[in-house]
């Protein structure tokens, strides 16, 4: 968290993955992660073919190497996390280098480890290959709530006028020389804190003026849908095609997990 | 405390996926009640769907919150999870489906927190800690004297047992899916020692955004709108004391008293349990020292956590292990809360309607 | 250019009067009326009753006194959505008009609503796009664009329902001297009744030959911009200020 979420996740490009729609993305990306979860942690092959599946996926999508790599720093944490393991876990234990080390310990590291990237380098792919409008449509088009979908579209559309609102703040705190530097600021920041709620509720408030303006009104109910329902602008529909090429990837990591538990 | 893939076996992952879309659910029709209105809407906009911007705007709050670092001693800082507030400001429901829906794009756009681990993630940090922190709230404010400090000390209670009330939910998870036979211990201790530290960081900040908020527009502080009722007209008779203004905020909320009373009451007695049990601290030091937990690899196996990413890193051993008194507190609170909430919701579900 | 008669008025605002839930009055009684096709300054001071007087003209507030009529359709419950299509309110800030992902998507909020859809639909976005000059900007996120570029677009998101009557609230806050000039060019352009909420006296003067000022309340003058803005003892009494070096009447000689 923190200044990660800055970057800029979106890499503009032309080719077959971007061009997927996205609920077909979204589908397989979530389809797949579900796949490499379900293999059994001793099945060390089977993630290796993951890993050159979803390598396959990168070099189709024109995903530089060296971008996925840089996002997937983001699971450092729990890099450090699973190195630990075999020192805390329970069981029979090895000396490895004069280290005693639990046998259980060193499988759920490789296991959290494996699955854990794997499932990053997805979302990564995913967020790389998909604009962000898209993966709101595609959700919608997942059949989530509409209404969450709404609340998810505005938290993006004003994400940055709020971070921004804050970072105004900041600045304006330290133009006066304060800077903060311990538990005695607290306050402060959090006086920050609520102005920046008040602002955010009262902003809420007025866009919802702006919507009903415009004709936006719930009462009235709209044939075939939710009272709630936005007008729909943009509809996202996929080919036979286009499920099959994106259902490619998990039903590929289906049946190396298949076989993962037969053999 | 963003749990990846992997981490939680399948499924348990399916499961609780199951337990937050249905809070979701919920949630969803109830948000629709909580932002019904505020005083600044007109006659002709009550009751209308405003839902959708404001939790919109109020999630991108809570995400924007997340970024801002407080510092909690020399090099080392935290940063909100903002259940608590949410729930507070907005209600339980509005707050749930908010911090959902920033875990949600957290994880996809973020791949912070896995696809699958989305249901443990929801049902950990959006579900629990919103529902424990406005419970706690709502009860605090019951017992305590009306007031604006009153307002404060429940925020500060409330957001300080919504964490590690996560944390436990957490090793309750890892108990039943965890893909590594880590010893429970071990894991709760880790957890819900540091929560509890983390809990203080954001029981304070917490506190004090809600005292802002309560100060300038009380009316949007959604946790306190009966006590705003009664500080107003405090107000207009002239210094008066508060037990007058009872009669028309007992009429404002009477719909939902019966039962949130009932609620609350447990849940309070609950939370006190858990205060009970941190004075006196030492039993369970004892208790940790016996099961022997080595402190020194539990201090790193927090270190190198997933909570790494909230800057507790060098936390001392007394801290900890003092940490680690309310724990079985707020456990308590946790499965007693969600026992009375279910038994409370299944029986206004079954009351007829008209009982308004 | 006086008042076109054959046509009901664009906009009739009879008696209004309206106080807040918690007892402060804004409104005491305001009459006017504008004529289709007509372009009128709305001037006030602070607090003068401005804001709340747009929300009173596509019913977002109501329950006070007095009537206000859209083109002979009454305000009220009844043709809300009418009448939310016929007003067009541009907001002060475009961040809060602007709040759909894409700049297509916001200017196709409105007629979306309305129940437009398809190539339809399509055709009327890029029509209110390109009225303001952004088409090209069609499949831009709107927190990408310049302040100058989201007002315009604001204006096309309104224009796309095609209204009776615009109402600006502030058109030209925050604006730079180019982008002030841009949306005036544009403003003159359409060929829509143009209500324009303004302390920019001579943003006023520029674009609408008539001009009502709001004060207290109450609609305390009506008549030629040019002979308001000249009228030095009104001007004092409703705390309204020409800038530094603005000369009215050297302006309107021009």
């Amino acid at each position: 968290m923190g200044a990660g979420h800055a970057h800029r996740l979106y890499r503009h490009a032309h080719s077959p993955v971007h061009a997927l729609p996205p609920h077909t993305k979204l589908a397989a990306a979530f389809a797949f992660v579900v796949v490499v979860v379900s293999t059994p942690r001793t099945a060390m092959w089977a993630f290796a073919l993951y890993a050159v599946l979803l390598a396959c996926v990168a070099h189709h999508a024109r995903v530089p190497a060296g971008f996925l790599l840089k996002r997937l720093l983001i699971e450092v944490p729990f890099v450090a996390f699973a190195v630990l393991m075999p020192f805390v876990a329970e069981g029979e234990r090895v000396g490895v280098l004069g280290l005693s080390l639990s046998v259980n310990g060193l499988w759920g590291a490789w296991n959290v480890l494996v699955k854990g990237t794997l499932g990053v380098a997805t979302s990564v792919l995913l967020a790389a290959t998909t604009e962000l409008r898209a993966l709101l449509l595609g959700l919608e088009r997942l059949k989530l709530p509409p209404l969450l979908v709404q609340i998810a579209s505005f938290m993006i559309r004003y994400g940055d006028v709020i971070t921004d609102e804050m970072r105004r703040m900041r600045i304006a705190r330290e133009s006066r020389g304060f800077e903060a530097r311990g538990v005695r600021h607290w306050g402060v920041l959090a006086k920050s804190a609520g102005a920046l709620f008040i602002r955010s509720y009262e902003r809420g408030e007025r866009v919802h003026l702006a919507m009903v303006s415009r004709g936006y009104s719930p009462t009235t109910k709209r044939v075939g849908g939710a009272p709630s329902s936005m007008p729909v602008v943009d509809e996202v529909t996929a080919s036979r095609a286009q499920w099959s090429h994106a259902l490619a990837l998990p039903l590929s990591a289906l049946v190396v997990c298949l076989l993962g538990w037969a053999l | 405390m963003h749990v990846p893939d992997g981490f939680i076996d399948a499924p348990t992952s399916a499961v609780t996926a199951v337990v937050a879309a249905g809070a979701l659910a919920v949630s969803l029709r109830g948000a629709r009640r909580e932002q019904g209105g505020t005083s600044r809407a007109s006659e002709a906009e009550r009751g209308g769907e405003r839902t959708a911007p404001l939790a919109g705007l109020v999630a991108a709050f809570i995400f924007a919150v997340q970024m801002l670092n407080f510092p909690v001693a020399a090099g080392t800082s935290g940063h909100l999870l903002g259940g608590a507030l949410a729930a507070i400001l907005v209600g339980p429901c509005t707050g749930v489906l908010c911090v959902s829906v920033v875990l949600l794009m957290q994880g996809i756009l973020f791949a912070d927190g896995g696809l699958t681990a989305l249901g443990v993630n929801i049902t950990d940090m959006a579900i629990v800690t919103t529902v424990v922190a406005y419970a706690v709230f709502r009860g605090l404010l019951k017992i305590l004297p009306r007031g604006r400090r009153s307002v404060t000390a429940a925020a500060f209670v409330a957001a300080l047992l919504s964490v590690p009330a996560a944390a436990v939910a957490f090793t309750l998870l890892y108990a039943v899916g965890g893909t590594t036979d880590v010893a429970i211990g071990k894991v709760a201790g880790a957890m819900i020692g540091v929560h509890v530290l983390i809990g203080v960081g954001e029981a304070a900040i917490t506190a004090l955004t809600v005292g802002a908020v309560v100060a300038v527009r009380p009316d949007l502080v959604y946790g306190a709108r009966g006590l705003r009722q009664g500080l107003k007209l405090r107000v207009n008779g002239a210094l008066v004391d508060a037990p007058e203004p009872a009669a028309p905020v007992a009429a404002r909320t009477s719909r939902r008293t019966l039962w949130i009373s009932g609620l609350v009451t447990s849940l309070v007695l609950a939370g006190f349990v858990s205060f009970y049990a941190s004075a006196s601290p030492d039993g369970l030091e004892k208790v940790a020292h016996d099961q022997g937990i080595d402190t020194k690899t539990r201090e790193h196996a927090s270190a190198g956590s997933p909570l790494a990413d909230y800057g507790v890193e060098d936390v001392s051993d007394a801290r900890l292990s003092g940490g680690l008194a309310g724990v079985i507190g707020v456990g308590t609170t946790v499965v007693a809360g969600s026992a009375v909430f279910w038994a409370v919701r299944r029986r206004r579900t079954g009351a007829p309607a008209g009982a308004r | 250019m006086g008042p076109v008669t054959t046509a009901p008025a664009s906009l009739e605002v009879s008696g209004l009067a309206f106080a807040y839930p918690d007892g402060h009055q804004a409104l005491f009684g305001v009459d006017f009326s504008v004529a289709r096709g007509e372009r009128v300054a709305l001037l006030g001071p602070n607090g003068a009753g401005k804001t709340t007087l747009v929300l009173h003209l596509n019913g977002i507030l109501g329950g006070g006194t007095g009537t206000v009529t859209v083109a002979g359709l009454p305000v009220g419950k009844r043709h809300m959505a009418e009448i939310r299509r016929r007003v067009g309110i541009v907001f002060q800030d475009p961040d809060d008009q602007l709040f759909m992902p894409t700049v297509r998507e916001d200017v196709a909020f409105g007629p979306a609503a309305a129940g437009l859809k398809g190539a339809e639909l399509e055709a009327r976005v890029r029509a209110a796009l390109d009225r303001v000059g952004m088409a090209g900007f069609a499949e831009r996120p709107p927190h990408h664009l310049s302040f100058g570029q989201r007002r315009r677009v604001a204006v096309a998101t309104v224009l796309a329902m095609e209204p009776e009557i615009l109402v600006l609230d502030e058109p030209s806050s925050n604006l730079d001297p180019a982008s002030r000039r841009e949306l005036a060019d544009i403003l003159r352009s359409l060929d829509v009744t143009v209500l324009m909420v303004t302390h920019d006296l001579p943003y006023a003067l520029e674009l609408c030959p008539r001009a009502l000022i709001l004060s207290d309340g109450t609609i305390a003058a009506d008549g030629p911009t040019a002979g308001l803005l000249c009228d030095d003892a009104l001007m004092r009494a409703h705390r309204l200020e020409l800038p530094f070096g603005f000369d009215p009447r050297a302006a309107t000689a021009g």
